[in-house]
């Protein structure tokens, strides 16, 4: 088994549902969440609140600086996710796939890094 | 071929020279034939395509070592296939300090060090298994050809790079991309299932038909055809016609192929000159690829369900019906490039329906349609309007075109033949006609 990350991709200017939308929205999901977690391969996941309630933090300098905003200025950004666990990447796309369907927005399958297969490609002894 | 896989041939007990030159050559090509049976093997056996692809290399490196001496040996690619498979073995075993390698090997080392190699039928499905893989939607076209020629065609990565006109860096980092996102996305190494299959065998098709296309006409190096990659084209074609059996589109890409294939060797002169289709020795066609291109032709026709292969090889077919040009039914051909058309309405098309066309209604009809096409860029679109103009008395604007058509062309054989045609008509000799 593999883990994936589906990103839910927004756009910035996309059109604001109505709730009614919004609500059909959620039962969707709703019924992906629970079929997926029946599957046994739900990990985790979540939606994530609009771009402006972001602040980004970077300790990568002497300083850690603290800003308010996305780091990247990109129109699209990540309205939110599922980290779930499928045999190959063809099963992860058919889950994207619904998961798209469902939330109404494109949706990114990014695959996890293995982690002991990262130690022993790095050479670090686990 | 000067690449790193070569110099293992240099060693002294190769000498003398002459003999070695001629082994060299049979066992790179019986290495090019062998690589992508011997590589899906050890995918399958390995689950790892670098792994896989190194020892396969480095089985090469050792066949040029001994074939030389010891003779080419009765099955090459079980042979290839045994010694890359024990590498692999040594390999993983040297490095079984890490506990996940090390179950591995022994597994490997203890089940499989005297194993038969697998039966020829099976070694079909690993090369399937890996056609799908290297043509899986997840990777970007140009991705998905380099590495059906690196890992089914066998090509070096050089020669790839020549392929495609990119430089070799671009190239490695490439197929070292797709790789890398092929075991890091886990994309299965597997033939897709039934419901997945036409979306899937789209990818597929496209891929073995620009191979087979760059075989045919390269668009870069010293060689008007490459006919190896036309060869290894036309054997995926057949592979994937042996499995799947009922796919009309299979049965069209095979028969494009196989009945553009017969032409071949009319195709090109001793001089290296492009002979056009109205000048080819019809003679030297391939029967035997043309009888199977009809049969197949007509099998599709009963299917009864055209797609752009089908289409493509069914204007092929009447082509190679024909006894000559005259003979040729140009009206069945325009018929096939409408029919293409309403399916796929691209400028292309257009373009060559515009030569049906002008075989039909003369050289005027067809430049009118041809004159309408924004295909500015592509020189097939300037090769034929010089050849109407030609024909049309226009000498002039013929030569302009001409001009245009050597600039962007890029096989020598077309400039070759595109040269010739313009010079001719600097020297008056083609009177309107």
């Amino acid at each position: 088994m593999t883990q994936y990350m589906l990103s839910v991709m927004g756009r910035e200017g996309d059109p604001q549902p109505s709730d009614a939308e919004v609500q059909q929205i959620y039962q969707r999901v709703d019924a992906f969440n629970q079929k997926i977690t029946a599957a046994g391969i739900w990990v985790f996941g979540g939606g994530l609140h609009e771009v402006s309630t972001s602040t980004v933090v970077d300790g990568t300098g002497t300083d850690v600086v603290t800003t308010d905003g996305p780091f990247s200025e990109a129109k699209e950004f990540i309205g939110g996710f599922w980290v779930l666990e499928a045999p190959d990447l063809d099963a992860a796309l058919k889950l994207a796939a619904e998961a798209s369907q469902a939330c109404g927005d494109p949706v990114e399958v990014r695959p996890f890094i293995d982690e002991a297969q990262f130690l022993a490609e790095h050479g670090i002894d686990a | 071929m000067t690449d790193a896989r070569t110099p293992a041939a240099g060693s002294p007990d190769n000498a003398p020279g002459a003999g070695l030159a001629a082994d060299q050559a049979a066992i790179e090509t019986v290495f090019r034939e062998e690589f992508g049976r011997v590589v899906a093997t050890l995918i399958k056996r390995f689950g790892d395509i670098d792994l896989a692809e190194e020892m396969a290399q480095e089985a090469f490196v050792e066949a040029l070592q001994r074939w030389p001496r010891d003779g080419v040996p009765p099955n090459p690619g079980g042979w290839l296939t045994t010694t890359a498979r024990n590498r692999g073995i040594d390999r993983l075993r040297r490095e079984s300090h890490r506990e996940a390698k090390h179950e591995a090997a022994h597994h490997l080392y203890g089940e499989e060090q005297d194993m038969p190699v697998a039966p020829v039928t099976s070694v079909n499905d690993e090369r399937l298994r890996l056609l799908f893989t290297c043509c899986h939607p997840a990777l970007a076209t140009d991705a998905q050809v380099a590495l059906t020629l690196r890992l089914l065609g066998g090509l070096t990565v050089p020669e790839v790079a020549d392929a495609f006109l990119v430089p070799e860096r671009t190239m490695a980092q490439r197929i070292t991309r797709a790789k890398r996102k092929i075991k890091a996305a886990n994309i299965p190494y597997r033939v897709p299932r039934d419901a997945d299959l036409p979306d899937r065998l789209k990818g597929v098709l496209a891929t073995i038909y620009l191979v087979f296309n760059e075989g045919y006409l390269p668009q870069s190096g010293e060689h008007a055809i490459r006919t190896d990659l036309c060869h290894e084209a036309i054997r995926l074609g057949r592979v994937l016609r042996d499995l799947m059996p009922d796919e009309p589109e299979v049965a069209g890409l095979l028969a494009l192929m196989v009945l553009t294939e017969s032409r071949r060797t009319a195709r090109v002169a001793d001089d290296g000159l492009l002979v056009p289709l109205d000048e080819q020795d019809r003679t030297t066609w391939d029967r035997t690829l043309i009888d199977e291109g009809h049969d197949l032709v007509r099998w599709c026709l009963q299917r009864n369900r055209p797609g752009p292969y089908q289409l493509l090889a069914a204007v092929n077919a009447v082509h190679t019906d024909a006894d000559s040009v005259e003979e040729t039914d140009w009206r069945q051909i325009v018929a096939l490039y409408d029919q293409m058309y309403a399916v796929s309405p691209t400028p292309v098309v257009a373009l060559n329906r515009a030569v049906a066309v002008g075989e039909v209604d003369g050289p005027a009809a067809s430049l009118a349609i041809v004159d309408g096409l924004a295909l500015d860029s592509y020189h097939p679109f300037h090769a034929t309007r010089a050849d109407l103009l030609r024909r049309l008395g226009r000498t002039d604007d013929a030569r302009a075109a001409y001009d245009r058509a050597i600039e962007l062309a890029a096989n020598p054989a077309e400039i070759a033949f595109l040269t010739r045609r313009r010079d001719a008509l600097t020297a008056g000799e083609n009177p309107a006609g």
